[in-house]
């Protein structure tokens, strides 16, 4: 009796996974293993591929466009994840609080959130546009500029951190204002009749109590920048003179304009390779500063 | 001695600050009812001489947008139910059925979220080819149905639930599938909702897998289709904003209308992950 019921069990329980355990199969597991054989054979993806072993990753490390790429995907990184997640924290603090037109507040930093990165990019088109463009037009008044933005060379990734980060802010806001409703009142209070400051009730209490929430956002973010592609394809196309030219987008060169499907499946192996190291580095140091409570 | 504001001082970041926010949607929504001489005028005008309304049904006519609109419907559609269905069958297995390799099972799909998308892109455009699917809605769909996520997900939330009100059932002789479905769905209403809604806004918003395996309008999405609404328009920028505006809105306006679930799913998504 005990055993017809545990084997019902079995069979339920696979029944149950099955339709995504097949999907996730084809969709998921087949792809990442096919990636690691891709990678290693000169594909066109469309004729059959040759053999070629090694020989992609051998190229790689010599290939200058792809070695640039990856130094502006760190630059793009280092850029972003510390002005989205700072920037959010700054403004989750200044929103948790009973003031009049909070409601408004919050919807002009979550807005973002909902648009699209396709149409994030093409508005910035037009806002950076260097000759009619209203961003230099609003910067003429304190003197600066004009600039030529996405059309600028030295000036293309920066433009991409600060639209980007115009569209992913809100995220990091929403996550950090979710938490700071964990902040228990009661040691806030305690500080405060412990004679402490703003400053130092921020620095002593609710900072640590939100440290997991940091390491979250600043692993999430740093994903999410290592792998930028959207906004880049919308606006700059790589360019001008490839300053804008990251890993994945130089991926998306190879494989779908070029179709060097091989060459591309050894470049998506090294950003996984390269995702790793940050996320396991990040965590490490991470959990030995993250206070749990 | 002090000076004191009248107002909270929080005020004097956050106002500037929404408007750097605002800036941008309220830029389009003036550029896409100007005339294109004047967006073409420098210093531009804050104020338009009249409202050009002219520039959205010439938008409409100049692109399928409504052939963008209802694939995009079909698709996101298609996403939410596979995973509200597929996830919660698979998530309710793995919290509360033990099965015969249910653990490994569990960490293997759950190490696929590690992995990022370019790495299983190329091989699953491949697949995609193999099937026919390519410049259909069905490669849109099939790698949408089900999310490593979306298990995990529900997995931890079905686990929340007392396990003796499913017991009870089982007693009365309810089967599995009806205890999933009569107490553990009805009971897990803001997990199934926040899955609902990431999946709805991920695939609504989603560029680069359409890009790969979509290349004709009749099967474009509302993303491809803007990005190549503009490579067609490179400098008429009221007809882009205007299209823009068009593409944005019904997300947007749903985006205002349930801020409150939305925040609350994106901020779950957060803290759990």
């Amino acid at each position: 009796m005990i055993g017809r019921a545990a084997r019902s069990e079995h069979v339920s329980g696979w029944l149950f996974v099955l339709p995504a355990v097949a999907l996730i199969g084809l969709f998921g597991i087949v792809p990442i293993i096919w990636g690691a054989i891709l990678s290693l054979q000169e594909n066109d993806l469309l004729t059959p591929p040759t053999w070629v072993g090694l020989d992609n990753y051998r190229t790689l490390i010599h290939d200058p466009v792809f070695r640039a790429s990856i130094h502006r995907t760190i630059v793009y990184t280092l850029l972003f994840v510390p002005l989205s997640v700072g920037g959010a924290l700054a403004i989750a603090v200044l929103l948790n609080a009973r003031i009049r037109f909070s409601r408004f507040y919050r919807t002009a930093v979550f807005i973002p959130v909902a648009t699209s990165t396709v149409a994030t990019g093409i508005i910035f088109n037009w806002l950076l546009e260097p000759t009619y463009g209203v961003v230099n037009y609003l910067l003429s008044f304190v003197g600066l500029g004009p600039y030529g933005f996405f059309q600028d060379p030295d000036q293309a990734m920066y433009s991409i951190v600060a639209m980007t980060v115009w569209g992913w802010l809100g995220f990091d806001v929403i996550v950090y204002m979710a938490a700071l409703q964990g902040v228990p009142d009661e040691l806030v209070e305690a500080a405060k009749l412990d004679g402490a400051g703003r400053w130092a009730i921020f620095r002593n209490v609710v900072f640590p109590l939100l440290s997991p929430t940091t390491l979250f956002l600043i692993v999430w973010s740093t994903i999410n920048a290592l792998q930028v592609f959207d906004e880049i394809y919308v606006t700059t196309r790589g360019g001008p003179l490839q300053a804008t030219t990251v890993l994945v987008y130089y991926l998306f060169n190879q494989a779908f304009e070029l179709f060097h499907g091989g060459y591309a499946a050894a470049i998506a192996y090294v950003l996984f390779l390269i995702t790793l190291v940050f996320s396991i580095l990040q965590l490490w140091v991470g959990n030995r500063r993250v206070y749990y409570s | 001695m002090r000076l004191r504001l009248p107002f909270s001082p929080r005020h004097l970041v956050l106002l500037p600050l929404s408007a750097v926010m605002l800036l941008p949607l309220a830029w389009m929504l003036l550029t896409s009812i100007q005339t294109l001489d004047e967006s073409r005028h420098f210093p531009p005008q804050l104020i338009p001489s009249g409202i050009h309304w002219q520039n959205y049904p010439d938008a409409w006519n100049a692109a399928p947008f409504g052939r963008y609109f209802a694939n995009s419907l079909i698709v996101t559609l298609a996403s939410v139910v596979g995973n509200l269905v597929f996830c919660s069958l698979a998530g309710y297995a793995f919290a509360r059925l033990h099965f015969f390799g249910r653990d490994v099972l569990f960490v293997v799909l759950l190490a696929t979220l590690m992995v990022p998308f370019q790495v299983t892109m190329i091989p699953t455009f491949l697949i995609i080819k193999d099937l026919g699917l390519v410049n259909t809605l069905g490669a849109l769909i099939a790698p949408n149905l089900v999310t490593p996520f979306g298990i995990f997900l529900l997995r931890q939330f079905f686990k929340t639930i007392p396990i003796e009100l499913e017991e009870a059932a089982r007693m009365d002789g309810c089967s599995r599938l009806g205890v999933l479905l009569r107490i553990v769905v009805p009971l897990s209403t803001p997990a199934l909702a926040t899955l609902a809604i990431v999946t709805f806004l991920w695939t609504w918003n989603d560029f680069l897998w359409p890009l790969i395996v979509i290349t004709s309008p009749s099967a474009s999405t509302v993303q491809l289709g803007l990005a190549s609404f503009q490579g067609a328009h490179q400098t008429n920028w009221t007809l882009l904003m205007a299209g823009n505006v068009m593409a944005l809105a019904p997300m947007l306006i749903v985006f205002i209308v349930a801020q409150r679930y939305f925040v609350q799913s994106l901020a779950s998504t957060g803290l759990k992950g």
